[in-house]
């Protein structure tokens, strides 16, 4: 049983890795956040900095991935896991590019005159990092359907954005001095929008990976 | 901009995404009658019971694989489908097994018939010691299959090619069958088998002895086979099965456990038992 022991030490092993990347992708989430709400750039250059230990990562997973293919073949549960895992890596190595994308706003933003919005974007960030989080934590315990759940949730990101859109529109509209920085603020918002999709993503892997069906384009 | 002179239809017209195939399912549909139907099989080497109740359909013209621990049974199911246990002393059975729903173990079955239409391969290629022309030759001549040396001689070349061998032993007929390779050994075990055509080919690990190339050319041979013939393979090898086969069955203590389609069987089993012996978490 020695070799199935060492299969384990290994799926354990990427299991490990990809809630690491996780974890990193919700670092650079938060702090690129706290970056532009309390206007500390040099946050967000440390988000941007540390986004290379992010693609290392994921890097890592994808080798690690194919050499449990190619040398273990696991099959069933652990072909699944492993199937999951590979497709999950650069999901969340996404999430973290669209966390830098926020850090790069919040430098550019934090150059320019404080815009005193009347709604919360950071409403719209804590719902995607609460999302992000479950997400995460449904597929550490292959909770097939807290991974349900957490997608259904989604909608509320989107409702988040669509009214975060209109305003910004209206903005641009009436105050066109801000139009920039409404722009600017247009884009973190459709990247938090994005990592909505993302967690998505995340979760639909989590039901395959639980239950072998595949729930994605199944609205 | 000139949108006006712009043709209507700018994006590259549609491209038709054919369905997903499984290009291991034959041309050819397969009746819906299955070609082996074994209800409530019990088999007992004297007083110790191999088989419990195995009821299995297999459909014509697809490959069954039987996987499974050592000892698990799935040998001594294979051989029940063409009578090889009667050879066996204190052998027992019972339960049915049907075959285009005759029952071959019905009084008065010819066993030989039976035999010629259900062939066999084993592990370890067992050719005559003759030449490569007369091991395909033998099951016709004492058959009295062939009534003439020319009709011999294609029947012989038939088969040769049907197990992928002619091209490389065709110049050479006459030398001792026991010249050629491992892989090509068992290949011409294979020709033998269907040089008097039958309709199911078992076939027990056959691949089991030979090297990653001849094994290679062996799966090759079943998934063309199966164009015409309904096979039945036992193997240790889960990868193999994996590869040749469009249903999988998996036993376990005498018992079956679980038969699904092999792309189901290798992703997400029904069965936990099933499960822990795919990913080789067993005991």
């Amino acid at each position: 049983m020695d070799l199935h022991r060492h299969l384990d030490d290994e799926l354990s092993s990427l299991r490990d890795r990809v809630l690491l990347l996780g974890g990193e992708a919700e670092l650079a989430l938060e702090r690129a956040m706290y970056a532009l709400s309390e206007r500390d750039s040099e946050v967000a250059r440390e988000v941007l900095e540390h986004d290379d230990r992010v693609d290392h990562l994921e890097v890592e997973i994808d080798r690690q991935c194919i050499d449990i293919i190619a040398l273990r073949q696991p099959a069933a549960r652990d072909l699944r896991f492993v199937i999951s895992v590979a497709k999950m890596a650069p999901v969340l190595e996404r999430i973290a590019d669209h966390a830098c994308n926020i850090a790069r706003a919040a430098i550019d933003l934090n150059n320019e005159p404080e815009l005193k919005l009347a709604f919360d974007l950071g409403k719209m960030a804590d719902h995607a990092l609460i999302m992000l989080r479950a997400a995460l934590d449904a597929f550490t315990s292959s909770d097939a359907q807290s991974a349900r759940e957490i997608i259904k949730s989604d909608s509320a990101i989107n409702d988040l954005y669509n009214h975060i859109f209109h305003r910004l529109i209206e903005l641009m509209v009436t105050e066109p001095a801000t139009a920039t920085r409404d722009a600017r603020l247009l884009f973190v918002a459709k990247h938090l929008e994005r990592i909505g999709d993302y967690v998505t993503d995340i979760c639909e892997l989590t039901v395959y990976m639980a239950e072998a069906a595949f729930i994605k384009h199944t609205n | 901009m000139q949108l006006k002179s712009m043709p209507v239809q700018t994006m590259a017209p549609r491209v038709e995404v054919p369905e997903r195939r499984d290009t291991r399912v034959p041309s050819e549909t397969p009746s819906t009658q299955p070609k082996v139907s074994v209800r409530d099989l019990d088999f007992f080497y004297g007083r110790t019971q191999a088989l419990h109740a195995i009821s299995v359909d297999i459909p014509e013209r697809v490959v069954m694989a039987f996987i499974g621990p050592s000892g698990c049974g799935k040998s001594t199911f294979l051989r029940t489908l063409n009578r090889m246990n009667d050879v066996i002393p204190a052998t027992r059975l019972s339960g049915k097994v049907m075959i285009d729903g005759h029952d071959i173990y019905a009084p008065g079955t010819d066993v030989v018939a039976l035999r010629r239409k259900v062939g066999m391969v084993f592990q370890k290629s067992n050719p005559f010691p003759k030449s490569i022309f007369e091991n395909v030759a033998y099951g016709l001549r004492i058959n009295r299959i062939t009534s003439s040396k020319s009709e011999l001689a294609g029947r012989v070349e038939q088969a040769l090619q049907d197990a992928a061998l002619w091209n490389e032993v065709k110049d050479r007929l006459k030398t001792s069958a026991l010249s050629l390779s491992g892989g090509q050994q068992q290949r011409l075990c294979i020709a033998r088998a269907l040089a008097i055509r039958p309709e199911i080919l078992l076939m027990d690990e056959p691949a089991s002895a030979l090297d990653p190339i001849a094994t290679s050319k062996i799966e090759e041979l079943i998934f063309d086979l199966k164009k015409q013939y309904t096979i039945v393979i036992v193997t240790h090898n889960m990868q193999q099965a994996a590869r040749v086969s469009d249903t999988t069955a998996f036993f376990l203590l005498g018992k079956l456990i679980e038969v699904n389609a092999t792309e189901k069987m290798f992703t997400a089993p029904n069965e936990k038992l099933t499960e822990d012996y795919i990913t080789g978490r067993f005991g």
